[in-house]
């Protein structure tokens, strides 16, 4: 029964694997690629695919300031124009990312990303390992209904309760003189968005902690061990991969989060999300700036993701001990 | 001890999270909600010298059209105070101001010399003759069209054309081998989009969505008439597809020359004109929206205008802010800086009295566009709302999502107009039963 494969077989295989992660990546790699072009390109029908990197005659990309810009020679028909290659080609332009750093302050919001995915992944492993313990360990007559309804709070569309917890967000309580309002800071969206994933994290830890024996956590208590100790040197270490793959999904699904960090932020606590918002306009075509706007809004995470990615792909596919 | 000092470092933390939210009364810090568009983007720019002129500090919030119409409707109908000024519509500001939701303008100052604002853009901006915000910039719609196409064909465009001469120039000037379309309109499902120029073709055509009851008309004969009309037209000269397009879609379209002749916003002249982005910018001429003979033009008449919520902390901030984006000296700072052509437009008389400005080749033919569109009285037999290519009533949205559904569906093929318009009309009579407007 060892079995295998053949050649064609895995080759079949291959193919489909690729076309699959090309079909899953694509709009992902379009995205990053018309980040690169001027906005006249972006919109190319049919579509022109292949960067160049440098002047024509070999200088850098042309960056703005700097006087090769063809388009700045764009005085009459369509030859003159942005569009200088030809055919599949286009030349790539930093140009996008200049305009984007100027208007927009990008480390003000990625700052707030940080804390606010960070913040609220923290806080909600804080409050799903206990929870998933009792419930993998020491499971009651009820623990599959609450497991349940912990579900259930996601299956209602986030704008029913929009106007609730803007009630709330905005309610000014009386402090020093002034006013306090929630809404637009940061604990206030960490709070939240824990709130939001937190039965996706219990979740997941739930079913990571039921693949571990409750035999070693009792041998342990045997032992004399603490709850506290029980939970922190018996049962995380041999969790961690899960722990650790929770953590990813509950920071990546804070990160991309994009209800709630749009209508409870203004100035202050505004994510990357408010920054991509601020660069898609249904009145005027900038899809390469929006385009920029994106790429620098998902770079981070991509680069977590890249790192990341053994310890994801080994707590999601194999669970806690197998 | 561990315990206390977690404790101590997360309350640290916390402490340092929350710093700004602090709102102290008389704030020189003012907050202004607006949209991606490039004049707005423009004004961000000159932010320092209001600061320099005034002292107060302001804080941009910048945000998608419809992201920002959610985000500014959830805050202004909470009373939750997060902005001091607000880039609205032409369609919310009637509707919020005939609810006190918003500062009246009733008090601006001498110099700003609100006399000069446009008429159509004042009427649409007001609630029982009070103005409630101040056109930053505004646009109608009207006819950009291909000179070089046209000359080929040997066919002229009058000024002041007639929807059966367009339909017939759209169909003559088509050709598919060629990948040109006679015509490009707006066919994508929204309030905002094909809503916004099929009520303007029904407008000309007579038709009208309520009589003075609020009793549907959509099933009248001049809605069939419309309706038909659009459907056929874009079905035998319009792009591939046209079911999906939107005002970007067709701007693409128009600048790649797909498009023979485009019926849109007016603001769309600049980008169509702009060699850096179009591919025929040197052969564009423009000329009024269509009429059928019944004397109401198809086009339409929209403000991006600034108001400020009642209950702001900081109103008298907002007013200087609001006088200063919204007046003659902006106006003329931007002019003086980047040339007249990067002013905003439609907002203010004296613009097109300005030799410079007149010298734009689409500038006459913008202002003629806002002036023929009437907010009060947008079609030919009377109706109870204000408002041309909409109804500014709160119900509009819905119905104007649902209604754009139905037609999209009738553009792709799924259904006659017929169809799409018994569906539509039995909707707009429950809605207006249900909202109790009879």
């Amino acid at each position: 029964m060892a079995r295998a494969a053949s050649p064609a077989r895995r080759a079949a295989f291959t193919a489909l694997a690729w076309t699959l992660a090309l079909l899953i990546f694509f709009p992902i790699a379009w995205t990053i690629l018309t980040s690169f072009k001027t906005e006249r390109d972006a919109i190319a029908n049919p579509p022109v695919l292949v960067p160049l990197v440098g002047g024509a005659d070999g200088r850098p990309p042309i960056l703005a300031g700097e006087a090769d810009d063809p388009a700045e020679d764009a005085t009459g028909g369509p030859e003159a124009g942005a569009r200088s290659p030809g055919g599949p080609f286009f030349r790539a332009t930093l140009e996008n990312y200049r305009v984007v750093q100027e208007r927009s302050d990008y480390m003000r919001f990625l700052w707030n990303s940080v804390v606010i995915a960070g913040g609220s992944t923290l806080l909600g492993i804080l409050v799903a390992v206990p929870a998933a313990w009792s419930m993998a360990f020491v499971p009651s007559r009820r623990t599959k209904d609450v497991l349940l309804w912990m579900l259930s709070t996601k299956m209602l569309p986030a704008v029913g309760v929009l106007y609730p917890i803007y009630l709330i967000a905005t309610f000014r309580l009386p402090l020093g003189g002034g006013t306090f309002q929630l809404i637009d800071t940061k604990p206030f969206l960490v709070v939240i968005l824990m709130l939001i994933n937190l039965p996706i994290i219990v979740w997941m830890l739930y079913t990571y902690f039921r693949e571990i024996p409750g035999e070693i956590l009792e041998a342990a208590r045997m032992d004399g061990a603490s709850l506290r100790a029980e939970i922190v040197h018996v049962l995380t270490p041999m969790a961690v991969p899960g722990i650790a793959s929770t953590v990813l999904l509950s920071f990546i699904l804070a990160w991309n989060e994009a209800f709630w960090t749009l209508n409870l932020t203004a100035v202050d606590a505004a994510p990357l999300t408010a920054f991509i918002a601020s660069y898609s306009s249904p009145e005027g075509l900038f899809f390469a700036k929006l385009s920029a706007a994106s790429t620098m809004a998902i770079a981070p995470i991509l680069v977590l993701g890249w790192f990341a990615q053994k310890q994801l792909v080994r707590g999601l596919t194999f669970g806690a001990v197998k | 001890m561990h315990r206390k000092h977690a404790f101590g470092a997360a309350a640290t933390l916390a402490a340092g999270l929350s710093g700004p939210a602090f709102a102290q009364d008389g704030a020189a810090t003012i907050t202004v909600a607006t949209v991606n568009n490039g004049d707005m983007v423009r004004m961000q720019g000159y932010t320092d010298r209001f600061t320099e002129e005034t002292g107060i500090d302001v804080e941009w919030v910048t945000l998608e059209e419809n992201v920002l119409r959610q985000r500014v409707t959830t805050d202004i109908t909470t009373g939750g105070g997060q902005f001091d000024v607000m880039t609205i519509g032409m369609y919310e500001a009637p509707i919020w101001g005939a609810q006190g939701r918003l500062v009246p303008l009733d008090d601006l100052s001498e110099e700003y010399d609100v006399d000069d604002i446009l008429q159509p853009m004042r009427a649409g901006l007001s609630a029982d003759g009070t103005l409630y915000a101040a056109p930053f910039y505004g646009e109608s719609s009207m006819i950009m069209y291909r000179t070089d196409l046209f000359d080929e064909a040997g066919i002229e465009m009058p000024e002041e054309p007639s929807w059966e001469f367009v339909a017939d120039a759209a169909r003559r000037l088509t050709d598919r081998g060629a990948e040109v379309n006679g015509i490009c309109l707006r066919g994508k499902a929204g309030w905002g989009e094909n809503m916004a120029l099929l009520t303007t073709i029904a407008n000309s055509f007579g038709a009208r969505w309520v009589d003075e009851e609020w009793n549907s008309q959509a099933g009248s004969p001049e809605w069939l008439e419309a309706a038909t009309f659009y459907n056929d037209l874009l079905a035998d000269a319009g792009p591939p597809g046209a079911a999906g397009n939107g005002f970007n879609e067709n701007l693409a379209l128009f600048q790649q020359g797909r498009c023979a002749m485009w019926i849109d916003a007016t603001v769309a002249a600049s980008f169509v004109t702009d060699p850096e982005s179009s591919e025929v910018a040197d052969s564009v001429g423009f000329a009024l929206a269509p009429d059928a003979g019944n004397g109401i033009r198809a086009n339409w008449l929209w403000a991006w205008a600034l108001a400020i919520p009642a209950g702001t902390d900081a109103e008298d901030a907002a007013k200087r802010f609001v006088e200063w984006a919204t007046s003659r000296d902006y106006i003329e700072m931007v002019a003086e800086a980047e040339g007249w052509a990067n002013v905003p437009p439609g907002a203010r008389a004296s613009l097109y009295e300005t030799p410079e400005y007149r010298q734009i080749p689409f500038a006459e033919m913008t202002l003629r566009s806002i002036e023929a569109a009437d907010p009060d009285s947008p079609t030919v037999d009377p109706v109870p709302y204000t408002g041309v290519q909409f109804m500014a009533i709160p119900e509009w949205q819905g119905i104007g999502t649902s209604a754009g559904q139905e037609f999209a569906a009738m553009l792709a093929g799924q259904q006659t107009p017929e169809e799409a318009l018994a569906k539509v009309d039995a909707m707009l009579d429950e809605e207006m039963e249900a909202a109790g407007y009879r």
